[in-house]
């Protein structure tokens, strides 16, 4: 079985492994995210938005020139036409309800490519609530197009400076800016990662992949439940969506999709569960690449929501059990898949998801198949990296 | 007798402890540091172990640590380096750091060094009180080391008492709802806390740190409570300085004077 424990751990892994200071914000979560989660008048709000402002349920689209040339049953589940081109959106409309109940004035986020800060934005500029969204100076740069759009929402985006300035270190600024901002603020964090009970809550907001896959499913072939899921893995929110619902039916395969950079052993990647050892990193003790000291070390991979050095907990989890088969796709072979799949389906995919149909060249799977591939974002942020890559 | 006891024991006011970064400013400065501040007159010492992400500190920490790690420092040459500890320094010694560089230097593997080198005490601000008694007290126990839980100004009475009846040494007071550095002035909120706190009588002393700076801020710690910590900006000292003995000497005496 698959599930969090009282404490907040999946296995060995999880936990709240947080500063005095923070106890009380986190407390105060996890005494009340299900309670609200599961109210009426929450599920209403929530499946209201989902349905009216994101655009759910999203399609199950059977990819049929893909399906030929892979020999296989391919679906693709496409979360890259929820409202703001990804599945972030999903746990950002869930956790601005939820600080609503809470009675939050200020929403905190860190963000990498800027998806999750672009959901963030937006779910605050819809509830009216002042928004800040801490960002690696590099990723600033080098993800300009969603800097203007979180300003254009009426953000503020705050450079972090400190470490590699991306993703690990907008979230260690984040979580200082929390200590610094106990009463009023809600940090919504944008993956399965942090303090207990974030892994859980926005697994379960982002849940609502896997249930609509296995209503569609059904509607299409008969099953609920295919042979394969796939999905990439950066913290790995789109991936605990699309599994949620299979974690305990066994005959599923989770397929974890991870981000080799320029190779696993290049110095420049981001494949944790190959790289890394049991440690702890905002918050929860995890899969983490580090030096033998317990230094946290600078990931690698072509695609910045996929550059983390840690894994959500429960996919340390899903690794350390065996539950989940783990793929490390290098930056090219991640390229050539979204080229391939933007000519085969006429579907441009995030670099992020491109990675998840690349795997599709390494593992065994049988023309009978039913897959499904998480397709978590649309490739419109990519533009500037496909084109500097340039081999279409 | 452990030596955090024995100063407890001994003195019951205006007790000053000062935080530096191992391996900060240069990579061999430990024991000069930790002589020069026992020489000008402070309490305890406090060897900031440094790790990559310190979730906890403003931007001076951040910077020590990234210095620090920069210059090469790690768990196992901090050891090295202490290993005549207790030949150069008679007061009490905590190391405070991060939980993970300990966790793979393994936790009895590092108790057990401690005990060797002559620490006395540990804060690591993220290791959970659950995690710290199901996993890792008896290790304390085992090597004599003290542990020293935060409370913050947020902190709710009866998690004090919970800390207070877990912690060993001293409660760290965390002065406001803040990550370390320097701050202007303490503010009535805050010296409403310190009395609140000191009202409850716990069993633990009590050290204020977190944007503590100078005599003044030194003095009004002091006065609601048994002492305080300087870390920010004696790390600014330690950065500015091109004489070590000389300069943490004169801030040492400047905020004792």
């Amino acid at each position: 079985m698959i599930k969090v424990d009282e404490n907040g751990f999946y296995g060995q892994f999880g936990g709240a492994y947080i500063p005095e200071m923070l106890y009380p914000n986190i407390e105060e979560l996890r005494e009340n995210y299900e309670l609200i989660m599961e109210s009426p008048a929450f599920r209403e709000e929530f499946d209201s938005l989902l349905k009216d402002y994101v655009g759910r349920p999203t399609p199950l689209f059977l990819a049929k020139r893909l399906s030929e040339k892979y020999n296989a049953k391919i679906y693709l589940k496409r979360e890259d036409l929820c409202h703001t081109g990804a599945h972030k959106i999903n746990n950002t409309v869930g956790q601005i309800i939820l600080a609503k109940k809470l009675n939050k004035k200020r929403i905190i986020a860190e963000t990498g490519a800027g998806q999750h800060g672009v959901a963030t934005a937006t779910v605050c500029a819809l509830m009216g609530m002042e928004c800040t969204v801490y960002m690696g100076a590099v990723d600033m740069e080098r993800q300009k197009p969603n800097v203007e759009r979180m300003r254009i929402l009426g953000a503020t985006v705050v450079p972090a400076n400190s470490g590699s300035k991306t993703l690990k270190d907008a979230t260690n600024e984040a979580m200082r800016q929390w200590i610094n901002n106990p009463v009023d603020t809600h940090y919504i964090i944008g993956s399965v990662v942090g303090p207990h009970p974030y892994p859980e809550m926005v697994a379960r907001f982002q849940s609502v992949i896997s249930a609509e896959m296995k209503a569609q499913l059904k509607e299409k072939e008969g099953r609920e439940n295919p042979d394969l899921v796939i999905a990439c893995v950066g913290g790995g929110s789109n991936a605990a969506g699309a599994f949620y619902h299979y974690y305990n039916e066994p005959s599923v395969r989770l397929i974890a999709v991870e981000a080799a950079g320029l190779g696993v052993s290049s110095g420049k990647s981001a494949a944790t569960t190959l790289l890394g050892k049991p440690g702890i990193l905002h918050g929860s003790k995890t899969l983490l690449m580090q030096t033998e000291d317990g230094q946290v070390v600078e990931p690698h991979s072509i695609s910045a929501g996929l550059d983390y050095p840690g894994i959500g907990p429960v996919h340390a989890h899903l690794f350390e059990s065996g539950r989940g088969e783990f793929v490390a796709v290098e930056d090219e072979h991640a390229m050539q898949a979204g080229i391939e799949v933007s000519r085969l389906e006429g579907i441009i995919p995030a670099i992020e998801s491109a990675h998840a149909f690349s795997a599709l060249n390494q593992i065994q799977y049988e023309p009978t198949d039913v897959i499904i591939i998480n397709l978590s974002g649309r490739g419109d942020k990519d533009l500037d990296t496909y084109i500097k890559w340039g081999n279409y | 007798m452990n030596r955090i006891d024995e100063l407890f024991k001994q003195k019951k006011e205006r007790i000053l402890s000062i935080y530096f970064t191992a391996g900060f400013p240069k990579l061999g400065d430990t024991l000069t540091i930790m002589e020069a501040i026992e020489a000008a007159g402070a309490d305890i010492i406090e060897i900031g172990v440094p790790y990559s992400d310190p979730i906890a500190d403003g931007p001076t920490i951040q910077e020590s640590n990234n210095q620090a790690l920069n210059n090469g420092m790690t768990l196992k040459l901090l050891f090295e380096q202490l290993s005549e500890l207790r030949e150069k320094v008679s007061i009490p010694v905590i190391l405070m750091g991060y939980l993970n560089p300990v966790v793979q230097y393994g936790m009895e593997a590092f108790c057990k060094k401690c005990k060797e080198v002559g620490i006395d005490g540990l804060i690591l601000p993220d290791l959970p009180m659950q995690q710290y008694l199901s996993e890792y007290k008896e290790i304390f126990d085992a090597y004599d080391l003290r542990n020293t839980f935060l409370i913050s100004p947020q902190t709710a009475e009866e998690r004090i008492r919970q800390i207070d009846q877990h912690t060993d040494g001293f409660i760290y007071m965390v002065s406001s709802a803040s990550i370390t550095g320097a701050k202007k002035e303490i503010t009535p909120e805050q010296l409403a806390y310190f009395e609140r706190v000191k009202a409850m009588k716990l069993n633990n002393p009590r050290l204020i740190g977190f944007g503590i700076s100078d005599k003044p801020s030194f003095q009004t710690a002091s006065a609601h409570s048994h002492g305080a910590i300087i870390g920010s900006a004696f790390i600014n000292v330690l950065r500015e300085s091109s004489d070590l003995k000389k300069d943490i000497n004169e801030y040492i005496q400047g905020i004792l004077s």
